[in-house]
């Protein structure tokens, strides 16, 4: 019988809650190699066809187990750019690990610990191409987020010359304005942008493309491909009455406050953020789960979790599900918010839900949520992050009519090539698929590299 | 990164700077902001694009010193640099010909209709421009928009210049007297100067656009603080304005939602003083 798997090690619940630092630790070398060990190198990998970035998984596990971290790291990197991101953040338990052939009658190999184990160390250099392989052509990633890093990086590798345009100061997108410190640190971002950069890939940024430059100004400025990776940026709202009072936050701005502009430092960053002592996040995703940890990091007396339908439906992922409760999140499921009221002065104060019961399952497979009858109470509050979801930002679609998009925003793209409909235009990431994951939006930006490069044709 | 080019105090809390910004400069039209950074702790500040330069590359910016962070900005001398500036945000203005657009800039706005009125000049409308301010010293850009406008009215509330009052009872005279037709009202200004303009063109049924100042924070879609309520559906100022019908707009939510942080502002002040060294 293999080993038990290994857990990976974990602040105490009483520090971590007090700051921003990372909740989750690396393995020490010898948990490591134990865990690299229980990897029975299966001769037709089953966790490969989980990975959307194709990792050689068992490959690397090997040279974990020999100690030999340097060389695993490079295994890595011959597929994926951000190992020590994706070993943080990505959905294993819906990925390689689901298909680890050890999960059937016990515990899959650890493999996004053993990735970020990986990670723990400097970059390997990977040698980059020249001479032949080298070309002068232009191409322009729009977007630094995860799809706009891997396809960036695999272009640079492919010799082309590539700049990334991007809106915010800082680059890597929802990595930097969205995921919390304490499940990815920004220096993590940073390193991993310093390497795309080492590449030779020219970051432009503070330039907002279908502002500033239009993808037609792209082309004029000779940029012979695009990709845009422009994620999803625009929040939704519930559409209830009350949603504009005070103290209500979309979870986009909330996080941004946070993790972009610091307002947890105010003043000596000038940004402020107010939160009260009561909060609700309405959904159960994610950035759900991010919200409602950073709001008890800042200081929350109580943090509910309001959400519409069953645990089993919750979309976070499992282990930030269990380390929201660990922190004291208090979850109230199968409640709908009807309705917020505000205070004389246009403050949240209390939050109208509705009890719900499962009904039959709807167009994504999940058991609908109706409403109990006569169920309504009132929930007090004194802030509420709305956390359930986003939608593409139009901006690049309204200043291209030519490229066509989906009704909720979209870009529509060919599934083979990832074109859009404009020639020579790509498209990946969020920005095509609605909000989805981090190593999805990786997995696009790797394809449309390869085909950027098809087309081309240089 | 972008340096001030040049900087001119055009009264005693109101600032003109130019910024280098090419890329910016050639993009803008009438009715876009920019939001700039100062520094890495800085807030995201959004301000109206009062003029451009295609050629130099130059964007000016004119601003009320109000807070912490427009005081530190105002600090800052001519060849220092700003961590960023992003732009042109937000819908340009639908600039068409109507005939006669009565263009009212008060406080600071008076500094941000100029685009305006010369885009609707260009459009070959007739303008009619009234400007107000607290006194003689505040009527901001005042040749500048005499040079383009067909007529200039001024109105301020100590009667150092021009009319004693309101630019409103101006607005208001011109609406009851017959032989003036309006077609189009644009307004740039405080809160409650939008809102009274709007007061008084609701009744004549004579289209009013206003160009709002919500809180933002990306300003490119992506946060929604700067939600309005525009004819009982949300919008964004920063994309889906800043300008919109003013008769439809919800003045009394917007006053509410521009208080947010106003408890904050004294912290934030002191703060930027011991800075900047004010």
């Amino acid at each position: 019988m293999p080993a038990d798997r290994h857990k990976i090690p974990e602040r105490p619940v009483a520090d971590r809650i007090k700051d921003f630092e990372e909740v989750a630790l690396p393995f020490d070398l010898e948990s490591a190699k134990a865990e690299a060990k229980r990897c029975i190198q299966c001769k037709k990998p089953k966790c490969v066809d989980g990975c959307p970035v194709e990792i050689d998984i068992p490959a690397f596990i090997k040279l974990v187990a020999e100690g030999k971290q340097d060389e695993a790291l490079a295994k890595i990197k011959e597929k994926n750019a951000l190992p020590a991101v994706c070993g943080r953040v990505c959905p294993q338990e819906d990925q390689c690990e689901k298909l680890c052939i050890l999960g059937i009658k016990g515990k899959p190999v650890a493999i996004g610990a053993l990735e970020r184990f990986a990670s723990e160390q400097p970059s390997p250099s990977i040698p980059l191409p020249e001479g032949e392989g080298s070309t002068k052509v232009k191409v322009a990633v729009v977007g630094s987020g995860p799809a706009g890093i891997t396809c960036a990086a695999d272009l640079a590798h492919m010799g082309y010359k590539v700049t990334m345009f991007e809106s915010l100061s800082d680059s890597g997108g929802v990595l930097i304005y969205g995921i919390p410190e304490f499940r990815l640190p920004k220096k993590i971002v940073r390193t991993e942008i310093e390497y795309v950069k080492s590449l030779g890939v020219e970051l432009l940024n503070d330039v907002l493309i279908g502002k500033t430059l239009t993808i037609e100004d792209l082309f004029k400025d000779g940029y012979k491909a695009i990709f845009v990776g422009s994620g999803a940026g625009l929040p939704n709202f519930m559409r209830i009455p009350g949603e504009n009072l005070l103290g209500v936050y979309s979870a986009n701005e909330f996080l941004c406050r946070i993790n972009m502009m610091k307002a947890y430092k105010f003043p000596k960053y000038l940004t402020p953020i107010k939160i009260g002592k009561k909060v609700a996040v309405f959904g159960a995703g994610n950035v759900a789960m991010d919200a409602a940890r950073c709001a008890l990091r800042l200081g929350a007396d109580e943090v509910k979790i309001i959400y519409r339908r069953a645990r089993e439906q919750m979309p976070a992922r499992i282990e930030e599900i269990e380390r929201a409760e660990e922190e004291g999140i208090d979850f109230h499921l199968l409640t709908a918010p009807t309705e917020l009221f505000g205070n004389e002065n246009g403050w949240i104060k209390e939050a109208e839900c509705l009890k719900m019961e499962l009904g039959e399952p709807d167009k994504s497979g999940r058991r609908r949520p109706v409403p109990v009858p006569n169920s309504e109470f009132r929930v007090s509050i004194d802030t509420a992050v709305i956390a359930i979801g986003n939608k593409p930002n139009p901006l690049i679609p309204q200043s291209a009519s030519d490229l066509k998009t989906e009704k909720w925003g979209g870009i529509i793209v060919d599934p083979a090539t990832q074109m859009s409909s404009i020639p020579g235009v790509f498209a990946g990431g969020d920005i095509v698929r609605g909000a989805a994951t981090v190593i999805s939006a990786m997995g696009d930006g790797k394809v449309a590299a390869r085909k950027i490069k098809e087309f081309l044709n240089v | 990164m972008p340096k001030i080019l040049s900087k001119e105090r055009l009264a005693q809390n109101i600032v003109q700077i130019e910024v280098d910004a090419p890329m910016i400069a050639r993009s803008a039209k009438a009715g876009q902001f920019v939001v700039l950074r100062i520094n890495e702790e800085g807030e995201r500040i959004p301000l109206t694009i009062a003029d451009k330069d295609p050629e130099s590359g130059k964007v000016t910016i004119i601003f009320q010193e109000a807070g912490a962070s427009t005081c530190y900005l105002g600090s800052l001398e001519v060849g220092s640099e700003i961590k960023n500036i992003l732009g042109p945000l937000g819908t340009p203005a639908h600039i068409n010909k109507v005939g006669h657009v009565v263009v009212i800039g008060g406080g600071v706005g008076i500094a941000e209709i100029y685009p305006a009125i010369k885009a609707y000049k260009d459009a070959g409308n007739k303008v009619t421009t009234i400007i107000g301010a607290r006194c003689k010293d505040l009527l901001l850009s005042e040749a500048k928009i005499k040079s383009i406008t067909d007529e200039l009215l001024i109105t301020t509330d100590d009667g150092s210049c021009g009319r004693k009052g309101f630019v409103t009872e101006i607005l208001k005279e011109m609406l009851e007297d017959s032989s003036i037709e309006i077609n189009l009202v644009y307004a740039v200004g405080p809160v409650p100067m939008m809102e009274a303009v709007c007061h008084v063109t609701a009744p004549a049924k004579i289209k009013t656009i206003v160009s709002l100042n919500p809180i933002m924070l990306d300003a490119t879609g992506m946060c929604g603080v700067c939600r309005v309520t525009v004819g009982g559906q949300t919008k964004f100022g920063c994309v889906d304005g800043p300008e919109f019908d003013g008769h439809l707009v919800d003045f009394k939510e917007l006053k509410a939602r521009l208080s947010a942080y106003k408890d904050k502002e004294k912290i934030a002040s002191d703060h930027v003083c011991k800075l900047a060294h004010l």
